[in-house]
């Protein structure tokens, strides 16, 4: 059975349709790439999935349940952690904060336990501690140290998407949605970050959707590609079937103007 | 870097420029005007700092010309723009603004003398005003010795910069002192019951310090700022340092010796301050609970008196006999869980139905369910059970050993307060770094991504509102329990503002900070409907309020006492300089491969 799949997922925002009708599916221990030309609904696509936007139509069968329609929160608990195409951490938070948050919707204690410092609290805190530690240990030395207690404004760029990444690792998923991970990076850390999106699964055993522009990326390390284009699936594959089909070269491209007054 | 200004940039903001001297002078004169005309010179005249040579009244008056003279002499340093040097010009620019501004004071003087009709519209201008702007020398004299006086005032405050600092600050402090220890006649009045001769000798039998320990005073305090310089901000810094386990142990330190002090104080002072301590108490309650649902999770509650409101009403219908429609009379002990309960049903009512909303609108809905429960108590639906306009009067005090703690035996209430002031404290300490906090934080940051990363937000709204109204409802059972009454009156919207304010001046987010917002604000200005230290204050409180809010919102939006976060949220540019220097020490040492 796939991990998720999707099956007549439509959305549209007033008179713009950004999804209409995509059937897509998944399988445990995949590396899926999303591509297509700006516009193209990709995006829209992760948010209704990480239902930030519910679906007009359409099913979402996550592990076997739909969960169209369900609070961002009730998704990111059943197993779908994603990241955002501008980077989107709490700024204020330190490196350390912002990866424990992440661990908020698997941990348990309330109030009245943080209020008499129960020892079940003081287990449970110093247990999201170390692994928010280790999560960041993931990235090398980029991460540790004096990082540790730094608000996640003076990082990097490239940085912040480490720690985003982190981030989605701490809800421990089963599937992670990464959107345009390497956007914004020098080649080398584009280099170093797709040997980890590899390690992701790898290591850490995540499935993996992700949406990328960088052609390089995507063919290195993709088992398949999905196109979209207005909303739409054009094209799936291999990367090598992918980019010669000419769907997506003239979605990409465009029509020579002879062949479009034909 | 390749452009090297000229001091000609800087120079046209400085020295003896015309335009400049005529706004800060105008602009000083009305204030001076405007500070007299709504009567604010005459009310503060009765308060004396120095017997017989300065009231409250002209420290405010001519702090303008001075704040003139300040600013006709600062020079702003930026980074590669030369600074124009020092001259005696500025002094000169300074006093002629001074002067400006006490001419228009005086001008005013004359024309209200002249103009007795004036006083039809503006019933603060009466003769008594004119004498006290002219020092009492006749509009002629007045006018020629207003003049002189904004000028040397302002030249004073222009002369302020050529001090070196170390002179400077310790002058500074000095000044600061003897204002401080003369606004603070009655509480030191009162700590020094047992040894009298301290405040006989300070202080002047009608009140205020006499000329020769006001020399003392400032005498003592600016040789201890110039001998133990720059001890009072490293204090302030070591609550602020970045490494969190030092700041932790220092906040720990500042605690443990501020519970110290607090617990002794009381044995000293008298009935009326330890009225007044209880208010700030009272206020430092709220201030605490606000401060989880405004400084912690970001939910700008303009409403939050309604919470107070419910912890008040259900502590009196349940304690007293007189209660309209429903009277067990309990103790309030037996009470207090059940109020406890109320607010928090409270709590999720006020919080259900504003969970999807957001900043402005959250605001204005929330300011809605403030007045809403005020107009509710005075509704002919529910006066029936809660005493309408009547309120509900024989409230007991809180039993303890046999004898009731209330509004008459403040000395022992006093206690009671600051104890629970401490659990709110406690309280709030503990949830700040906890699950339940970060989720607060990150709602507080960025609500969409908070819900992204599975933190439910709609639990995590409705918990801070619960907390917040829970602690509101301890400063709502002690305020019925104190008073021995409850009216709606007590319940206005501009107690939610003024909390709010104290939590803003204070330093959001932070618990010291709110306890120092609480302090300065409910107990020098006083709250709402409680007097405060400056008891001349009582009429233009609200007033200074805003002046203040607004000096604060400009120059230090963070608070008295922020929070290390909070500073850092404001300040970030300086913030990321700071980082960026760091990181270039830290890139030598560890030297990572890659960017």
């Amino acid at each position: 059975m796939a991990l998720l799949e999707t099956k007549g997922l439509k959305k549209s925002f007033g008179g713009l349709q950004a999804i209409g009708g995509v059937d897509f599916t998944i399988d445990e221990g995949e590396i899926v790439s999303v591509i297509g030309p700006n516009g193209a609904g990709k995006t829209s696509f992760f948010n209704v999935i990480s239902g930030l936007f519910p679906p007009d139509e359409g099913r979402i069968i996550f592990e076997g349940v739909d969960i169209a329609g369900h609070a961002p929160s009730q998704i990111t608990k059943a197993g779908i952690a994603r990241t955002f195409q501008n980077v989107r951490l709490f700024p204020n938070l330190t490196v350390l904060e912002n990866v424990k948050v992440g661990q908020h919707c698997r941990t348990h204690r309330g109030m009245f336990g943080a209020i008499f410092q129960t020892p079940a609290f003081r287990k449970e805190e110093r247990e999201i501690e170390e692994k928010a530690k280790e999560i960041l240990s993931f990235f090398g030395s980029r991460l540790v140290g004096y990082r540790f207690d730094q608000p996640a404004f003076v990082l990097s760029y490239a940085n912040r998407r480490r720690l985003e990444i982190a981030r989605a690792m701490a809800t421990e998923p089963t599937l992670l949605l990464l959107d345009e991970p390497t956007a914004g990076m020098n080649p080398r850390e584009t280099v170093e970050l797709t040997e980890l999106i590899g390690k992701l699964r790898s290591e850490k055993g995540f499935t993996v959707v992700m949406i990328e522009h960088d052609m390089r990326v995507v063919g290195e390390v993709s088992d398949r590609v999905v196109v979209l284009d207005h909303g739409v699936k054009i094209a799936e594959g291999s990367y090598q079937h992918v980019s010669t089909n000419e769907h997506v070269i003239e979605a990409y491209l465009g029509r020579p103007a002879e062949e479009k007054q034909a | 870097m390749t452009t090297v200004t000229t001091p000609l940039a800087t120079t046209a903001t400085t020295g003896l420029n015309l335009r400049r001297i005529l706004k800060l002078g105008l602009l000083g004169g009305l204030g001076m005007v405007f500070i007299t005309a709504i009567g604010m010179l005459a009310a503060f005249n009765r308060r004396l700092l120095i017997t017989p040579i300065l009231s409250l009244g002209y420290l405010v008056l001519f702090s303008l010309p001075f704040l003139i003279g300040h600013l006709m002499a600062r020079r702003v340093e930026k980074e590669g723009v030369a600074t124009a040097p020092r001259t005696s010009a500025d002094v000169v620019a300074a006093a002629v603004a001074g002067g400006l501004a006490g001419f228009v004071a005086g001008l005013f003087a004359i024309l209200v003398n002249a103009a007795p009709g004036l006083r039809g519209t503006l019933p603060n201008l009466s003769p008594a005003l004119v004498e006290v702007l002219t020092l009492g020398m006749g509009v002629g004299i007045g006018l020629v010795l207003l003049t002189v006086l904004g000028a040397a005032v302002a030249a004073l405050g222009a002369g302020f910069h050529w001090l070196p600092p170390r002179i400077a600050r310790a002058v500074s402090v000095a000044a600061q002192s003897v204002v401080a220890v003369a606004v603070f006649e009655a509480v030191i009045d009162d700590l020094f019951d047992w040894f009298k001769t301290i405040p006989n000798f300070l202080y002047a039998s009608r009140g205020g310090l006499t000329i020769l320990s006001a020399i003392v005073v400032f005498l003592v305090a600016g040789g201890l700022a110039y001998f133990l310089p720059g001890r009072i901000p490293s204090l302030r810094s070591a609550l602020m340092v970045e490494d969190e386990s030092k700041r932790r142990r220092n906040s720990l330190i500042a605690a443990v010796v501020v519970t110290l002090i607090v617990l002794v104080i009381p044995q000293f002072l008298g009935g009326v301050l330890n009225e007044l301590l209880t208010n700030v108490g009272l206020f430092l309650l709220m201030g605490l609970g606000l401060n989880i649902v405004v400084g912690h999770a970001g939910l700008l509650d303009l409403g939050y008196v309604a919470f107070f409101a419910v912890g008040a009403y259900t502590t009196a219908v349940l304690t007293s006999p007189l209660s309209p429609f429903f009277a067990p009379e309990m103790s309030w002990w037996q009470a207090f869980p059940l109020v406890l309960i109320a607010a928090a049903i409270a709590g999720i009512l006020v919080g259900t139905p504003v969970i999807r909303m957001r900043g402005d609108y959250l605001a204005i809905v929330t300011l809605g369910f403030g007045e809403i429960v005020r107009l509710l108590l005075l509704s002919d639906w529910l006066s029936p059970y809660f005493g309408g306009s009547q309120g509900i009067r024989r409230i007991p005090g809180i039993g303890v050993g046999g004898s009731e703690i209330g509004g008459t035996s403040i000395n022992l209430f006093v206690y009671f307060t600051l104890a629970l002031v401490a659990v709110a404290a406690y309280i709030s300490w503990r949830l700040e770094d906890s699950r339940v906090g970060r989720a607060w934080a990150a709602l507080r940051e960025d609500e969409d991504v908070a819900e992204a990363v599975g933190v439910d937000t709609v639990k995590a709204k409705l918990q801070a509102f619960v907390t917040g109204a829970i602690l509101a409802s301890f400063a709502g059972a002690l305020f019925s329990a104190k008073v021995g009454s409850v009216f709606t009156n007590s319940f206005e919207i501009l107690v939610s503002i003024v909390i709010l304010v104290v939590v803003i001046v204070g330093g959001m987010g932070n618990i010291a900070g709110v306890a120092v917002g609480a302090l300065v604000l409910i107990g020098v200005l006083g709250g709402p409907n409680q007097p405060g230290l400056l008891q001349e204050f009582g009429e233009f409180k609200l007033l200074i309020y805003g002046a203040l809010l607004v000096y604060m919102m400009l120059q230090r939006p963070e608070g008295l006492l922020p929070s290390a976060r909070r500073a850092q949220e404001l300040h970030q540019e300086e913030f990321l300089q700071d980082a960026w220097l760091d990181k270039g020490g830290q890139l030598a040492e560890t030297a990572p491969k890659g960017a």
